[in-house]
C-alpha cells in the first residue's frame, strides 16, 4: 500500500463508515429531487391541460359554438360556471383564467367582423397574475375559437340572416359612406345571403348549420427538440441534476471542514511529520473527495434512472466525463474552504451560504433559462451552472459528446483555480 | 544519534525558541522539561522537521532533517501531545495508515503493526475503533502509531497527559523497553517525577532558552547546599498506595 493509496483508503473508510450520514446524504437529494421533479412536470407525458373557466352570459347559438369548441380543445381543462364562481376559482389559484362571453355577443360579433366601425363586443378575461404566461395562451386560443365560431354564425342562414339584414339597413342609412363603397358592401351582403341560402338545407339541427366559417389557415405539428430522436423531456432529469449538484457540494464542504478538524485534533501535524510531500497530502484529499463525489453521483443517478425514468439520452461517455469533472470541482471547492477557513464551525456556516448561492445561481433550483438575460450571462461565471447544464445536456436534451466538452473544460478550469488559490493560501504550519 | 544545534524560532515578534542545542545518544532518554509555553513543543516540532528553524540545524546520524519528503524523517517517530488518531478507523487501520506513510508495505507492515500493538498491550483490540477506547488506551495507541515504522529516534510530547497510573506505568515500561533496544528518546514533560524515573539526561527550558542541561544527578548540584537535603515525611507516595490498592494490572 503506497502512501497515496493509504491516505485515500483512510478517507473512503472514514466517509462510508458513517452509514447513517451516508444514508441521509443520498436520501436527501433523491427525496427533494423527486419533489421538484414532480412539480416541474415529472416523467414524459401528454402536455398538461390548462385549467380555465368559461362564462356564457349570451346563451346564443354563436356563443354555444365557441363554448363547445373550447370544450373540445385538448389544451383546456374547461369548466362552464357562473361568473362569481369563475372569479373565485381564479382568485384561489385553482384555474389560470376565466373568459366571460357577454350578453348580446351573438348579435354584435358578426356585425363587428364586417363593419370596422361597429362597436365590438368585449370578452372579459379574468386571470391569475402569478400565472400571467397562461393569459397569452388563453387569449390566443380564445381568438381562434371565437373567429371560427363567429364566422360560422355569420355565414349560417339561421344565425347570420338577421345580421346581414341589419348590416344592409345600416349601410343604406349611413351618410358617411361613399356611393361606390356602399354599392360594393351591398353586393357583398347579397353574396353572403346567397351563400346562407345554399347552406340552409344542411342547417336543420345544428347551430351554425352546415357552414364551417373561417378557420386557421395552417395546422401546427409539435416536435420536442432534443438532441436525440424520440428523446423526451423529463422534469426529474433537471431536478436530479440540480439536487445532485447541491448535495454533493455539501459533501465538498465536509472535505474542507474535515481538514480543519484534522488540524484541530493534531492529526494534520502527525501526517505532516511523515516523509510525504505537501502535494501528496493535499492531492490525496482531492482524489478521495473526487471518488466520494463520484460514488454519490452514481448513487443519486442510479435512483433517478431506476425510479424516476431519467435516461442518459445523450453521450454516456460525456455524462461520465461531466460527472468526474464535477467531482473534481467539488473536491477542490472543499480544499478552498479548508484554505480560507479558520475554525470548523465558522467555516461550515459560511461554506453552506456560499454553496446555496452557487447552486441557486447555477440553476439547480429553477432552470437558468427562466433567469433574466443578464443573469443568464453572469451565471456563466458560476461553476455550478456548467455542472447542471452539462448533466441536463447528457440526459434529457440527448446531446452528443461534443456538448460535454465545454462544461468539462469550464469545470476543470474552475477546479484548477480553486486548487491554486487553496495551495497558495493553505496555512501549512498552523 | 540526534543532534540539534543552536535552534531559533520566532512567530512574528514573539521569540519561541532561542538558541536551543541538545544531543541524544542511542539507548538514552533525554527529558525536555519546562513549564507551559516554555518552547518545548516548538523545539520538538523543529526536531522532527514539522517546523523549519529560523536558524540552527537538526541532524540524525549526521544527516540533516528537512521538510516534506526528506528520507531522514523515516528515522523519526513523533508522539504528539494531542491524541492524534482517526477515531473511526480501527486500531490496526490507524497503524497500517501511519506505517504506509513511512513506506512500510506488505508482510513487514503486517508484522510491525502487530508488534506495535503487542508492545502497548492492545493486541486483543486490534479491530476496535479508538472511539471505543479509554483515554489510557488511546495514549498507548498514539505511541504505537509512532513506533510502527521502527524509528531510531522517538520524540514524545507529553505522552501521559490525562492517563491513569496503570496506563502511565505501562507507557513507562514501553519506553524503557525501547531504550533497552537502543532507541534514542526525547521525552517532553512538565511532570518532574516522570523525568526523574525515566530520563538519563535532562534539559530544562524556560522562555525558549535552556536554563540547565546535564545528567539528573549533576543537576542536583545546581541547588544551594542547604536545599539539597529534604526531610522525608513518608517513604511511600500516594501513588504507591494507590497502585498497591488498585494493582498494576491494566484496566482497559
Amino acid at each position: 500500500m503506497s502512501p497515496l493509496s493509504a491516505l485515500v483508503r483512510k478517507d473512503l473508510i472514514l466517509y462510508f463508515s458513517n452509514k447513517r450520514a451516508l444514508l441521509i446524504t443520498l436520501a436527501a437529494p433523491i427525496l427533494i429531487a423527486a419533489f421538484f421533479g414532480y412539480v416541474m412536470g415529472g416523467p414524459p407525458k401528454k402536455p398538461t391541460r390548462v385549467p380555465v373557466a368559461i362564462v356564457d352570459l349570451d346563451r346564443s347559438p354563436t356563443s354555444k359554438i365557441i363554448v363547445d369548441a373550447m370544450k373540445a380543445d385538448p389544451t383546456f381543462d374547461l369548466k362552464e360556471v357562473p361568473e362569481p364562481e369563475a372569479v373565485a376559482l381564479v382568485r384561489e389559484g385553482r384555474i389560470r383564467a376565466a373568459a366571460v362571453i357577454p350578453a348580446g355577443f351573438g348579435d354584435a360579433a358578426p356585425k363587428a367582423m364586417f363593419a370596422p366601425n361597429a362597436k365590438k363586443p368585449e370578452i372579459t378575461v379574468h386571470f391569475d397574475p402569478s400565472q400571467a404566461i397562461a393569459l397569452q395562451l388563453v387569449k390566443g386560443l380564445l381568438a381562434e375559437h371565437v373567429m371560427k365560431g363567429v364566422s360560422r354564425a355569420a355565414f349560417s342562414p339561421d344565425t347570420g340572416m338577421k345580421a346581414i339584414t341589419d348590416m344592409r339597413a345600416d349601410v343604406k342609412a349611413a351618410k358617411d359612406i361613399a356611393p361606390d363603397e356602399r354599392r360594393d358592401l351591398i353586393t357583398l351582403f347579397d353574396s353572403i345571403e346567397r351563400m346562407q341560402a345554399h347552406n340552409k338545407p344542411a342547417s336543420a339541427s345544428r347551430p351554425g348549420g352546415g357552414t364551417q366559417g373561417f378557420s386557421m389557415p395552417f395546422e401546427t405539428k409539435q416536435v420536442e427538440v432534443t438532441g436525440k430522436a424520440n428523446a423526451r423531456y423529463n422534469g426529474f432529469a433537471h431536478s436530479f441534476a440540480g439536487m445532485g449538484v447541491q448535495f454533493i457540494l455539501f459533501m465538498g464542504i465536509e472535505v474542507g471542514v474535515g481538514l480543519l478538524l484534522m488540524r484541530r485534533l493534531g492529526l494534520w501535524k502527525r501526517l505532516r511529520a511523515a516523509p510525504v510531500s505537501r502535494t501528496l497530502l493535499l492531492g490525496s484529499r482531492i482524489l478521495s473527495g473526487t471518488l466520494i463525489a463520484s460514488i454519490l453521483l452514481v448513487g443519486i443517478y442510479a435512483a433517478a434512472i431506476a425510479f424516476f425514468g431519467v435516461r442518459i439520452e445523450g453521450s454516456v461517455a460525456g455524462f461520465i466525463l461531466i460527472g468526474i469533472a464535477f467531482a473534481i470541482l467539488t473536491s477542490t471547492f472543499g480544499l478552498l474552504i479548508a484554505a480560507l477557513g479558520k475554525t470548523p464551525e465558522a467555516t461550515r456556516g459560511l461554506a453552506v451560504l456560499a454553496t446555496l448561492l452557487l447552486v441557486m445561481l447555477g440553476g439547480a433550483w429553477v432552470p437558468s433559462f427562466v433567469f433574466p438575460e443578464w443573469l443568464q450571462t453572469v451565471t456563466l461565471f458560476v461553476p455550478t451552472r456548467w455542472a447542471v447544464d452539462g448533466l441536463e445536456a447528457m440526459t434529457w436534451r440527448g446531446l452528443g459528446f461534443d456538448a460535454a466538452l465545454a462544461p468539462v473544460g469550464a469545470m476543470l478550469a474552475f477546479s484548477a483555480l480553486f486548487a491554486r488559490i487553496a495551495i497558495r493560501r493553505f496555512d501549512w504550519e498552523e | 544519534m540526534l543532534e540539534a544545534r543552536d535552534l531559533w524560532k520566532s512567530y512574528g515578534t514573539r521569540k519561541a525558541v532561542e538558541g536551543v542545542s541538545l544531543a541524544v545518544k542511542a539507548g538514552e532518554i533525554v527529558g525536555l522539561l519546562g513549564p507551559n509555553g516554555a518552547g518545548k513543543s516548538t523545539t520538538v516540532a523543529m526536531l522532527c522537521g514539522l517546523t523549519p528553524p529560523d536558524r540552527g540545524s537538526v541532524t540524525i546520524g549526521g544527516e540533516a532533517v528537512g521538510e516534506e519528503r526528506n528520507a531522514v524523517k523515516r528515522r523519526i517517530g513523533l508522539v504528539p501531545q494531542d491524541i492524534s488518531l482517526f477515531e473511526d478507523l480501527s486500531a490496526i487501520g490507524n497503524l497500517e495508515l501511519f506505517g504506509a506513510l513511512y513506506g512500510i508495505t506488505g508482510r513487514t507492515l503486517h508484522d510491525r503493526t502487530h508488534a506495535a500493538l503487542e508492545l502497548v498491550g492492545l493486541a486483543d483490540r486490534a479491530k476496535s475503533r479508538p472511539s471505543t477506547f479509554s483515554g489510557g488506551m488511546k495514549r498507548r495507541l498514539n505511541i504505537a502509531c509512532a513506533l510502527v515504522h521502527d524509528p531510531d529516534v522517538l520524540l514524545l510530547d507529553e505522552p501521559t497527559v490525562g492517563v491513569d497510573p496503570q496506563s502511565r506505568n505501562a507507557i513507562f515500561d514501553n519506553l524503557e523497553t525501547l531504550r533497552a533496544k537502543g532507541k534514542a528518546l526525547v521525552y517532553t514533560t512538565h511532570y518532574m517525577e516522570e523525568a526523574e524515573r525515566l530520563c538519563d539526561y535532562i534539559v530544562i527550558i524556560d522562555h525558549g532558552k535552556i536554563v540547565a542541561s546535564d545528567r539528573k544527578e549533576a543537576l542536583l548540584a545546581l541547588l544551594p547546599a542547604e536545599k539539597r537535603r529534604k526531610v522525608v515525611v513518608s517513604e511511600a507516595s500516594l501513588e504507591d498506595v494507590f497502585l498497591h490498592l488498585t494493582g498494576r494490572e491494566l484496566r482497559d
